[in-house]
């Protein structure tokens, strides 16, 4: 299983593999954003919280048809669930390898973007911390949908219709955290909420999505 | 005799062909009978004045835009478990139904919105969760019409139910977290002590018996016509071999 996440890093890191597109994709949002609703300080700091999350989002959606597409294409798919490790332990290494590329990398980047998006001082640990809580979930909803759309051609668009109506309950946590941590307010509540969605979404999904890799090798 | 005779395409032909025209009368009746009585001989709320009179479309449509979904729910377990094709395509001739049905739902709640509350659309909880329970349909649409194989598309439509179920529920209650709401609360609650008027109640459960047998009505239509295209197919593709 860890040689299967090294391998999986090593795709991801080395040309092509699309490390470094979903972070440069967070740039891009964090710098748009001011651009579009004007660079007043009160305003930004406003939606800082929502952007912020907004933005963790979609560059975490932009990757996810790499999860299983290619290994899919050139048959390593078939060869991982024909191998001796189950294949819900395949599923849930490819989300933590993507997680790592994408998740991990964002909760390390936000507090610099915050800053472009003049999120008040209070919140720059909540956004590390929500983050660091909310992206596994987010990945692994993403392999699940990934794994649905494996044999479609084409998928990214239908990918991201199924995905995103799932991220709702992570993103309004996740934002709901950020936006009281930066008022200064209580967290707790939402925080344990956030966390208990990245912890049932990780028991739970990587069976959902196995069934549906088995489905497709079918 | 078991339910599971209904699960041979043949039988449910058979069966369905019977019962469709009583449940098409009988449920244009409801509809004709609860919608003249709620819109004419029903009396003006005191602070609403007629707009009240919506709600013989809009509740009635809102109920069935969820039952839509549990009904697709049961029928996909069902052929996860017993593999009956007759169950998936059921499910599979629900989803545009619960789809139109959400979105009459949205549209006539604007439409009172506007001169009630002052706006077409708040992010009003109840309202969130509908616009999203809306882009659960169309994913489960989306997926459906995406895969070529019918037993690949419908087993994945169901995994993609199942989770959608949680996942909708959990909207539900973070989106209920997330904003205070506008929206009245639950007034038909059998439950409770304070419900609507009993003038209102009574045409509004024959609108809401009308809209439960339209529902029927429509997936029984809409399933035989996918059995019948499959059949089509399947005669095709002999045609082709012969």
């Amino acid at each position: 299983m860890i040689a299967l996440l090294i391998r999986d890093l090593r795709l991801a890191f080395r040309a092509g593999g699309g490390f470094g597109l979903g972070l440069a994709f967070f740039l891009l949002v964090a710098v748009l954003v001011p651009l579009g609703v004007g660079p007043e300080g009160a305003t930004l700091a406003k939606i800082a919280p929502g952007i912020l999350w907004v933005g963790a989002l979609l560059a975490c959606l932009l990757s996810l048809d790499r999860i299983f597409a290619l290994d899919f294409e050139d048959g390593s798919l078939d060869l991982l669930a024909t191998s001796p490790i189950p294949l819900e332990g395949v599923v849930a290494i490819k989300a933590l390898a993507h997680w790592v590329v994408t998740g991990l990398a964002l909760t390390l980047v936000a507090p610099v973007l915050a800053v472009l998006m003049n999120l008040p001082v209070d919140g720059y640990l909540w956004l590390v911390v929500s983050l660091a809580a909310g992206t596994p979930a987010l990945s692994v909803i993403g392999a699940f949908g990934a794994a649905l759309t494996v044999g479609v051609k084409r998928g990214g668009l239908l990918l991201s219709l199924l995905v995103l109506p799932l991220y709702v309950p992570t993103l309004i946590f996740g934002a709901e955290v950020v936006k009281r941590g930066a008022l200064g307010l209580q967290v707790g509540t939402p925080l344990l909420l956030l966390a208990g969605i990245t912890a049932g979404s990780l028991a739970l999904l990587p069976f959902a999505a196995a069934a549906a890799i088995r489905v497709n090798l079918r | 005799m078991s339910i599971w005779e209904y699960a041979n395409p043949k039988k449910f032909m058979q069966t369905s062909a019977w019962a469709l025209p009583w449940l098409t009368g009988l449920s244009v009746l409801c509809l004709i009978a609860g919608l003249i009585w709620g819109f004419f001989f029903t009396p003006d709320d005191y602070k609403q004045g007629s707009t009240v009179k919506i709600i013989y479309l809009h509740v009635p449509s809102a109920m069935m835009a969820i039952n839509a979904w549990v009904m697709m729910l049961v029928a996909s377990l069902i052929w996860l478990v017993r593999r009956h094709h007759v169950s998936a395509l059921a499910a599979r001739a629900a989803a545009p139904i619960g789809l139109t049905f959400t979105a009459i739902a949205l549209v006539t709640g604007a439409l009172w919105g506007q001169p009630m509350w002052g706006t077409w659309w708040a992010w009003d909880p109840r309202l969130t969760s509908f616009l999203i329970l809306a882009l659960f349909y169309l994913g489960y649409i989306a997926l459906w019409q995406a895969i070529d194989d019918p037993d690949t598309a419908a087993d994945l439509t169901s995994v993609l139910c199942m989770v959608g179920s949680v996942f909708a529920l959990l909207s539900r209650y973070a989106v209920n977290f997330w904003n205070q709401g506008l929206h009245q609360g639950a007034s038909l609650s059998l439950d409770k002590e304070e419900n609507v008027s009993d003038v209102f109640w009574f045409p509004l459960l024959v609108c809401i018996a009308g809209f439960v047998l339209l529902f029927v009505t429509l997936v029984l239509m809409r399933t035989r016509t996918e059995i019948r295209a499959r059949r089509l197919q399947a005669l095709l593709a002999r045609e082709r071999l012969a």
